[in-house]
C-alpha cells in the first residue's frame, strides 16, 4: 500500500473534488502532512502521545477458546482497549498535532454514532484545540450518551437537520462549514475518505496498528497470518492493520455491512471530496446505508479500498444484521471481549467463513477495532425483543 | 471559443449582466419563472439539476433541492423542460459533478449540448480534475464555467481565468451559497481576476438585495441572484411575484452602469 500519485489517485479512485474555496486548504495539508510526516521529531512525538495518552502499543491477544471453537488459530489485535475504545484515536492523535503544527487552533469533525466525535474532542482537549462536531440529528437522538460525553470534554456539538440527518450529511454539513473557517481550523475526517489527502494521511496515522500487529504476532511465532480480518465502513480500521500485511502473503478481508456494502451494492461515483464506490440510484443520487452498527452506516468506502478490490489484493465481503449480535455474545461468552457492533461484523463472518473459505487450521488475524461498550443499550434491547 | 463566450463577450458592450438562479423541478411549473426572469429582464439563467448532497450550497437551496428530487427531477427531465421551452437567453446548468459522472460525461455533454444548454456550473469540480469533462464539454460547445474564492491564491486564479468558458464566477465570500448582509470581498476577487485574463466576472454568493447587485455591478460585469429568489419560490411566490424582484434588481445594475 504506497502512495498516492501527486493528485491523491489510487488507480482511478481517489483525488480532490471540492470547491475551489477548500482547495487551498487541502493543498496546505498535502504539503504540511508530507512535511511533517517525513519529520522525525513530529512523528516521535505523535508516537509518544499514543503511548503517553492513547495506551499504545495494544496488545495481540490469542483467542483460544474461539480458535478452538472454529478449528483455526485466531489472534486479536486489540484496538478496543486504546483510549477512548477504538482504533479512533490513532488517527485524531496524529490530526490534532498536525492542526497545532500548522499553527490552526481549532478542529471541526464529523461524526456517525459518536466514536470518531468523541476521540476528535478528546484530542481536542489533551492538546488545547477549540472542537466542533458535526451529528446528524438522528443520531444526536440515537447516541444521546455520546453527545454528553463529548460536551464533557469541551467540545460543541452541531445537531446535523439537512438532508437524512445521519452521517454522511453531517460530513455535508463539516465541508460547508469548513468552506467559512479553512484558515484557523482543520477539519479532521474520521476515515480513509473525503479529498485527497485524507485517505492517504488517515491510512497513515493508522497503519501503527498494522505495524504492532506484525512484530506482535512474530513474538507469537507467526510471522504472515493466512487471512487478516477487519470490518469496514469509510475502512480506516481496516486501512491501518492491512497496511502491515499488504506486501505479505496474506489475504485481506475487509467484512462491509449488508446495508452498507459499497464494494457489494455499489458503482463509482463522487462524494466528499473523492472518487470511490458508493451506494446511488439510477440518478447518481446517493442513497443512505443501512445497518445495525452506526459506525458502517456510510454510503461509500475510502478510494483505496475501491483499488484493493479492483486490483484483487483485497476481499470485500458482507454481513447482515441477524448474524452480527450472535457474533457478539460469542466473542463475549468465550473470550471475555464485548466486542462493537462494528467488530463483530468481522467476528460474524469468521464464524461463518471457518472451516469453509477459511480452512481449518488456518492463522488469522483479527482487527478488534472498538469495545461494544457503547452498543450494550442497543443489543440489550434487541436481544429482550424490544426493537 | 464556445457560444457562450462570444454571446457574453457580446453582452458586456451592452450591459452588466444579471444570472438569477432556480432549481430545476422545484414546481412543477418551474420554467415560467425562468420565462419571467428573462422578461423581467435576465440575460443569462442558471438552472439548478438537484443533487442529494450539495455541498456547496446553504439551506435554502438545499431545500429546493430536496424538493426538487421529491418531484422526481432528474439531469433528463431537466434537460427535456429546457428543449421545449428553448429559452432565448443562455441557459447555465449548475449541478454536482456525480450527476455528470454517473449519466456519463460525454452523454451529459451531448444531452445538454442538444437541449439548448450553453455551459455548466460544477462546484466540486476542481481545475485539477476538470480535464476529461472539459475536453467533452467543450465538443459539445457547453461552456465549463469556473469558480475564484477569496481563497485562490494569485497562480490559481491565472489558472482558472485561463481555462473558464463564458465567464468566470466570483465568490464573494468564503461560504456556501445562501443570503448575507453585504458584498463581502467580492471587489478584491473581481480584480484578482481582471488582473490575470479578460473573460466576463460575474459576482455570485451572497447576493441578496438589488444594493448588492449595485455594488458589486460596480466593479464586475455581472451578478448572479440564488438563495434570495429561491427562498421566495419555497414561499410561495408565484412568477409573476418574482418578475417583479428580478425587475428592481435589472434596475439597479443599469443605473449602475449609467452612473459609471
Amino acid at each position: 500500500m504506497g502512495p498516492p500519485d501527486e493528485g491523491g489517485h489510487f488507480g482511478s479512485f481517489g483525488g480532490r473534488f471540492v470547491p475551489e474555496a477548500l482547495m487551498p486548504a487541502c493543498l496546505e495539508l498535502d504539503v504540511a502532512f508530507r512535511d511533517a510526516w517525513g519529520d522525525p521529531t513530529f512523528v516521535a512525538q505523535y508516537h509518544d502521545t499514543l503511548r503517553e495518552f492513547g495506551g499504545r502499543p495494544t496488545p495481540v491477544t490469542y483467542l483460544e477458546r474461539l480458535s478452538q471453537r472454529l478449528g483455526l488459530k485466531v489472534y486479536a489485535k486489540r484496538e478496543d482497549l486504546a483510549h477512548t475504545g477504538s482504533h479512533k484515536i490513532n488517527n485524531v492523535v496524529g490530526q490534532a498535532l498536525l492542526t497545532k503544527r500548522m499553527g490552526k487552533t481549532r478542529i471541526i469533525a464529523e461524526t456517525g454514532a459518536g466514536q470518531h466525535g468523541v476521540a476528535t474532542a478528546t484530542a481536542a482537549a489533551r492538546l488545547g484545540l477549540a472542537c466542533t462536531v458535526y451529528m446528524g440529528e438522528v443520531d444526536t437522538v440515537r447516541q444521546a450518551l455520546n453527545v454528553f460525553r463529548m460536551e464533557l470534554l469541551g467540545a460543541t456539538v452541531v445537531p446535523v437537520t439537512s438532508g437524512s440527518r445521519t452521517l454522511k450529511d453531517a460530513v455535508n454539513e463539516a465541508l460547508r462549514e469548513w468552506v467559512t473557517c479553512a484558515a484557523d481550523t482543520h477539519y479532521c475526517i474520521g476515515s480513509v475518505m473525503g479529498p485527497h489527502p485524507f485517505p492517504w494521511m488517515v491510512r497513515e496515522f493508522q497503519s501503527v496498528i498494522g505495524a504492532e500487529a506484525a512484530s506482535q504476532l512474530r513474538d507469537f511465532g507467526v510471522t504472515t497470518p493466512d487471512f487478516v480480518v477487519a470490518c469496514v465502513g469509510g475502512g480506516s480500521n481496516a486501512a491501518g492493520v492491512f497496511a502491515g500485511f499488504a506486501d505479505s502473503s496474506a489475504q485481506l478481508i475487509g467484512v462491509e455491512a449488508a446495508g452498507g456494502s459499497a464494494v457489494g451494492l455499489g458503482t463509482p461515483g463522487v462524494l466528499h471530496g473523492m472518487r470511490s464506490l458508493l451506494l446511488q440510484d439510477d440518478h447518481g443520487q446517493i442513497e443512505e446505508a443501512y445497518s445495525i452498527s452506526a459506525g458502517l452506516d456510510y454510503p461509500g468506502i475510502g478510494p483505496e479500498h475501491a483499488y484493493l478490490a479492483d486490483l484483487g489484493r483485497a476481499r470485500y465481503v458482507a454481513v447482515g444484521d441477524d448474524v452480527v449480535i450472535g457474533a457478539l455474545q460469542l466473542l463475549s461468552e468465550l473470550e471475555g471481549i464485548i466486542p462493537a457492533l462494528e467488530t463483530a461484523h468481522a467476528v460474524a463472518w469468521l464464524v461463518n467463513a471457518a472451516g469453509d473459505e477459511v480452512p481449518a487450521g488456518s492463522t488469522v488475524l483479527l482487527n478488534l477495532s472498538g469495545r461494544g461498550d457503547k452498543d450494550v443499550a442497543q443489543v440489550r434491547s434487541i436481544l429482550r425483543g424490544e426493537s | 471559443m464556445t457560444t457562450l463566450d462570444t454571446r457574453l463577450r457580446d453582452l458586456r458592450a451592452r450591459r452588466k449582466a444579471l444570472v438569477p438562479y432556480f432549481v430545476g423541478g422545484l414546481t412543477s411549473d418551474w420554467t415560467t419563472y425562468v420565462a419571467a426572469a428573462i422578461h423581467a429582464g435576465a440575460d443569462v439563467v442558471e438552472v439548478g439539476v438537484p443533487f442529494s448532497d450539495p455541498m456547496m450550497d446553504g439551506p435554502v437551496i438545499q431545500e429546493g433541492a430536496l424538493r426538487a428530487l421529491g418531484n422526481e427531477a432528474t439531469l433528463e427531465s431537466i434537460c427535456h423542460e429546457l428543449a421545449v421551452a428553448a429559452f432565448e437567453v443562455p441557459i447555465v446548468v449548475m449541478t454536482y459533478f456525480n450527476v455528470l459522472h454517473h449519466f456519463g460525461l460525454e452523454r451529459s455533454a451531448e444531452l445538454l449540448g442538444a437541449s439548448g444548454v450553453a455551459g455548466v456550473i460544477v462546484p466540486d469540480l476542481a481545475i485539477e480534475e476538470a480535464t476529461p469533462w472539459r475536453e467533452v464539454a467543450t465538443a459539445a460547445d457547453v461552456a465549463t464555467v469556473l469558480m475564484v474564492a477569496p481563497s485562490s491564491p494569485i497562480e490559481r486564479v491565472r489558472r482558472i481565468g485561463e481555462q473558464s468558458q463564458g465567464f468566470v464566477y466570483a465568490a464573494a465570500r468564503m461560504a456556501v451559497t445562501g443570503r448575507a448582509s453585504d458584498v463581502g470581498d467580492a471587489a478584491r476577487v473581481v480584480q484578482s481576476v481582471r488582473s490575470v485574463c479578460d473573460t466576463p466576472t460575474y459576482v455570485g454568493i451572497g447576493i441578496t438585495t438589488p444594493e448588492h447587485a449595485s455594488d458589486a455591478g460596480a466593479f464586475s460585469d455581472g451578478v448572479i441572484v440564488g438563495s434570495a429568489l429561491v427562498q421566495r419560490i419555497l414561499d410561495g411566490a408565484s412568477a409573476h411575484d418574482l418578475e417583479g424582484s428580478i425587475s428592481s434588481f435589472r434596475l439597479a445594475l443599469d443605473t449602475t452602469a449609467r452612473e459609471a
